[in-house]
């Protein structure tokens, strides 16, 4: 089977019907091979057993800003390539990235009050993840909105593209920016400054967070593309009632 | 295993994140079969697809 295979929806169900249950379990078991090192790594020097909020917060963070990178190369294949399951592939994805980042935004909260103590403060990163939470909420709102699937389309990658100017802002704010967040400690120059004890588990947990998405993903994008076909058929129904 | 004097902090981080994880799985799940549930009720309408395929089958 060939990408260009997958284009078509019939054989995209085809096979996200027998990959999800493998991808499921895989998903399971990394997830609790995550959780377990997480209870298992030592407390932090200064944090204490906060630290282990890292395991739960990074990842959300990171694949917060990950979905919508995915949803920006959807949105070229709507607008460049109009690839049929580009905007079924933004869609979906859509919730689950809003739900990763209000994750990430709650648990760096609760991370915060008692390493920062307070719970929020203006500053760069934590403003301009606040609005990409906002931004995933304005793109589900406009896909509802409009009752077109193709204008809707159309609108909503224009949106997700601009929107992606905000990812670097939110990579680079802690940099640009005097900010109460830490810089990166794990993707920067130079490696990462993290010890092998908090590392390794939260790459595992990373891991399995994306591997969570991939697997919610194709889920979602199966549940749109039987939807768009209810749709059809009721339109056709409709049609064939009225003649 | 002591989770210090920020036991809340941590355990509410992680109850909140396996929660909303939930929410999401149990939201596609229930999606999933609410569209088969009405390409079922279409294919029982005598509703074909163009491919002279049964509506219900989604493979």
């Amino acid at each position: 089977m060939t990408l260009l295979d997958l284009a078509n929806p019939t054989r995209f169900l085809t096979l996200t019907t027998r990959l999800l249950p493998w991808l499921a379990a895989v998903t399971a078991a990394l997830l609790l091979i995550g959780l377990y090192q997480s209870a298992m790594a030592p407390d932090d020097y200064q944090q204490g057993a906060t630290v282990k909020i890292m395991f739960i917060h990074v990842p959300n963070a990171w694949l917060s800003m990950f979905v919508w990178g995915v949803m920006s190369l959807a949105a070229l294949g709507t607008l460049v390539w109009r690839h049929p399951l580009a905007d079924v592939a933004a869609k979906s994805a859509a919730p689950i990235g809003a739900a990763f980042t209000f994750l990430a935004l709650v648990t760096g909260s609760l991370w915060g009050r008692p390493m920062w103590g307070t719970y929020w403060e203006w500053d760069a990163r934590l403003t301009s993840v606040l609005i990409l939470f906002l931004m995933y909420l304005g793109l589900i709102a406009l896909w509802r909105a409009v009752e077109d699937p193709s204008r809707a389309a159309r609108a909503a990658a224009i949106l997700t593209l601009v929107g992606a100017i905000n990812l670097p802002i939110i990579k680079f704010s802690v940099e640009w920016w005097n900010t109460l967040h830490q810089p990166a400690s794990v993707m920067r120059m130079g490696g990462s400054s993290l010890d092998r004890a908090f590392l390794i588990p939260l790459l595992v947990m990373a891991v399995a967070f994306s591997l969570l998405f991939v697997t919610l993903h194709l889920a979602a994008m199966r549940n749109e593309i039987l939807r768009r076909r209810v749709r059809s058929l009721q339109m056709m129904q409709a049609s064939q009632r009225a003649a | 295993m002591s989770l210090g004097p920020y036991a809340s902090f941590i355990l509410t981080s992680y109850a909140l994140v396996a929660a909303v994880v939930l929410i999401l799985i149990l939201s596609i799940a229930i999606d999933y079969r609410r569209q088969k549930e009405r390409l079922r009720e279409l294919d029982a309408s005598g509703v074909v697809r163009r491919s002279g395929r049964s509506a219900a089958d989604i493979q």
